[in-house]
């Protein structure tokens, strides 16, 4: 279950911002027509952004002490974390002067879009500080507002509390779909996760139907874990949809993570390394208590999973003929059955 | 005006007739396995533009007999709302029981009738197109279920494949035996069935689909006794059908539970076949419900080596492991070659989810005049898209009876059509 730490090991020198970024300056300018006419490597990245208090409190408190035994990874604020994924943002636009970024803010109570460079008119959008002070400021509003939204009458307090990553991966799906509606050729969509909470189990069924639309629609998943945990919603999703899933060892460089895996558009991929997965949870969660299990009951008509034997299924209501003495509790019985 | 037009789509229908010949002569000389493209090659530019777009059908008289361009968006999205509403109503009156585990075997009908040219470039080839598209569509929609081909020809029946779950082995062998001859016989296709399908257990739903080109049944017996057999084994055919309405078609449909429709065009047919792609609401008596014990086993890495049980064979990276005897097996799902236990990933178990927990269907919001609703959102919540149109007014579009969030018409198809997840109540936090 370790995540791979390749990126780590082939980047381990000392490293700044600079120097990645200057031989984009140097680029010929016939190379930006060359790229204006093979629009195959245009992108469109739709950045999910975990924006949940709970996780990146807990976390600021851990900067104190950095040796925290508990806390191997997560010693990120989020105001550091977004010194690593604004420029990113703004890396990934100057990758391709046709790239497009959407961020959207998966929020504990709401998701909302933040950011969308496709929309910026005028001669300053373009440019990074522009769009920096736009992401902030939107940011900004957002979680005032998903803070307000909390307090309603029915409060969450829980600090394992996990985001609405269901919600944004919807919006992140429509929006690619408006995307493959409006011309002939558009930019090849992905969707990067930048997650930090803990998966919500009660998001599971909502999450797996966004999943199985990307893979249908042919758009792979990303996904980067900042959390203290794997995420198995994350894993799978990366796995269905043929993305990269990557949890970083050392979050203090996590531009460089971001910039050596997830910038690199799908053509180029072919080319490249990238980080395996280190095996998939498939594990599924049961329907009546929630929990993860690796074995369960089955009910064949509506495939609802119990961790235990019930009479009745609760999801469809089909009484059950039969205790579970089926084959499969006898092992030596449905062998010799499926040889003969 | 309008005679004008009829005069002109006896022209274009006689030149596709002209054309439709001649290639069948081609067909005949050359090899003519792949047929299609040799339709492709053998046409002039202004003959395909007949043939591939049909642009006659995009046109439609108003009241005044002239010729209007047909709305496309508009009419999809009407068809869609009444189909969904349809769904709606049919799952609101009946508790959510579907047979989500379905054994089917698709009959294909090769005999002499399939070969008509009335479907282009034939009834076969047609019929064979969609039934590569249905094949994909039931395993994405039903992904534990299990299908077998049969093929009717020269008066008997052919297992072509045996019943299973891997899409591509099935296409293929569908598309490796096309051709066609002699007559059709509905009953030994049907007794060829009764045989298969009588062995699969018991929480299984049994269900043949015939799709019947032949206007005939050329039958060695009593085929009311075999409708009766099956009706007794439970097994639930349908048809549809390519030609005409046929009695027997529909008496077997009626007696079994089935359902018989009779194609009006290549599209109208495909739609037909894509409607029995999602699973049937279940019949009580028709399979026993019960628990299965199944397995949720955990990728392993990749780069690692182990020896899987299927094969017997060292497999470098990917495999299962079986969370109850930790055998090692390649693919999923399938049954452990050591316990016995039934592996499936949980993905395949919630590709199937959303016939369980369907999203409500959205209220189409009237145009209401800009000015009253200035309060209101102006763009979609999906996809951001504008929802005012040129003047004061919204362009039409839905809204959640749930979250209240509006939604253009567009994302309305994609919500409920592929997505399944309504994005304003996803991005609220459920109140328990």
């Amino acid at each position: 279950m370790n995540s791979v730490s390749t990126p780590s090991k082939l980047y381990s020198g000392n490293f700044t911002y600079i120097s990645s970024s200057p031989f984009l300056y140097f680029l010929p300018p016939l190379m930006g027509l060359l790229i204006l006419w093979q629009s195959d490597d245009v992108s469109l990245i739709v950045v999910l952004l975990d924006v949940n208090p709970f996780f990146w409190a807990s976390s600021a408190a851990s900067v104190g002490d950095s040796t925290s035994p508990h806390h191997p990874t997560a010693i990120l604020s989020f105001s550091k974390l977004l010194n690593h994924v604004i420029p990113f943002l703004n890396s990934l636009l100057l990758l391709n002067q046709l790239n497009q970024v959407v961020l959207v803010a998966t929020g504990v109570n709401s998701c909302s879009y933040i950011y969308d460079s496709g929309d910026s008119e005028g001669e300053s959008a373009g440019s990074v500080p522009a769009v920096c002070s736009e992401i902030l400021r939107r940011l900004e509003e957002f979680v005032d507002k998903d803070r307000l939204l909390g307090k309603g009458p029915d409060k969450v307090v829980a600090a394992g509390v996990s985001s609405l990553l269901s919600g944004s991966l919807s919006l992140a799906l429509c929006y690619i779909q408006r995307v493959f509606r409006s011309k002939a050729r558009h930019p090849q969509p992905r969707i990067l996760c930048l997650q930090s909470s803990p998966d919500g189990p009660e998001q599971y069924v909502a999450v797996m139907n966004s999943i199985f639309s990307a893979q249908r629609s042919m758009v792979p998943i990303d996904s980067c874990v900042m959390g203290v945990q794997h995420s198995a919603f994350l894993q799978q999703a990366s796995y269905i949809t043929g993305g990269v899933y990557l949890k970083p060892q050392h979050l203090d460089g996590l531009f460089q993570y971001l910039s050596a895996v997830f910038a690199t558009d799908l053509q180029s991929r072919s080319f490249l390394q990238l980080p395996k997965p280190a095996g998939v949870d498939f594990r599924a969660s049961c329907f009546c208590h929630k929990k993860t299990i690796d074995m369960g009951y089955v009910c064949s008509v509506c495939l609802s999973i119990f961790c235990k034997h019930h009479k009745k299924c609760s999801t469809c209501g089909s009484e059950f003929s039969q205790a579970p003495s089926d084959p499969n509790a006898t092992p030596d019985r449905k062998r010799k059955t499926s040889e003969v | 005006m309008s005679s004008s037009v009829a005069l002109q789509r006896r022209f274009d229908l006689a030149a596709m007739g002209d054309e439709a010949t001649r290639i069948r002569k081609r067909g005949g000389d050359e090899e003519d396995d792949e047929e299609e493209e040799d339709d492709e090659r053998g046409m002039e530019a202004w003959e395909r533009a007949y043939a591939d777009e049909r642009s006659w059908e995009n046109l439609q008289e108003d009241e005044s007999g002239l010729l209007r361009p047909i709305d496309t968006k508009t009419l999809v999205h009407a068809q869609y709302r009444r189909r969904l509403l349809q769904k709606s109503a049919a799952s609101a009156a009946s508790r959510i029981q579907k047979g989500l585990i379905r054994y089917l075997y698709l009959v294909i009908d090769l005999s002499r009738a399939a070969s008509e040219t009335d479907y282009r470039p034939s009834r076969m080839v047609a019929v064979a197109k969609c039934a590569e598209v249905f094949i994909r569509e039931f395993f994405d929609q039903n992904p534990l279920s299990h299908v077998g081909l049969v093929t009717i020809k020269d008066g008997i029946s052919h297992r072509l494949t045996e019943i299973g779950g891997s899409p591509e082995s099935q296409i293929k062998a569908l598309m490796g035996k096309l051709e066609c001859s002699g007559d059709a016989s509905l009953q030994n296709a049907l007794e060829l069935i009764h045989g298969y399908l009588s062995q699969i257990p018991s929480y299984g739903h049994r269900e043949v689909l015939i799709l019947y080109s032949a206007l005939n049944t050329c039958d060695p017996g009593d085929i009311m006794e075999t409708i009766k057999k099956c009706k007794k084994a439970k097994i639930r055919c349908s048809v549809i059908g390519l030609s005409a309405e046929i009695f027997i078609c529909k008496h077997v449909c009626e007696e079994t539970g089935g359902s018989y429709t009779v194609a009006l065009d290549e599209s109208h047919f495909k739609e037909l076949l894509l409607e029995h792609a999602p699973p049937p609401p279940a019949i009580a008596e028709y399979a026993a419900a019960n628990l299965i014990k199944m397995g949720f086993p955990q990728r392993g890495a990749e780069g690692v080596i182990a020896i899987c049980s299927c094969h017997k064979d060292v497999k470098i990276g990917g495999g299962y492991t079986c969370p109850r005897c930790k055998a090692r097996v390649c693919e999923l799902p399938t049954e452990c070659r050591i316990c016995g236990l039934t592996l499936v990933s949980s993905p395949h178990l919630a590709r199937s989810y959303h016939h369980l927990f369907p999203v409500t269907p959205f209220n189409e919001v009237s145009s209401v005049p800009f000015k009253l609703s200035q309060k209101l959102a102006q763009t979609c919540f999906g996809c951001q898209q504008s929802l005012v149109s040129i003047g004061t007014k919204f362009a039409p579009h839905v809204s959640c009876l749930k979250c209240n969030q509006r939604f253009c018409l567009d994302c309305d198809i994609y919500i409920h059509e592929s997505l399944h997840n309504c994005p304003g109540c996803e991005s609220q936090r459920a109140t328990a």
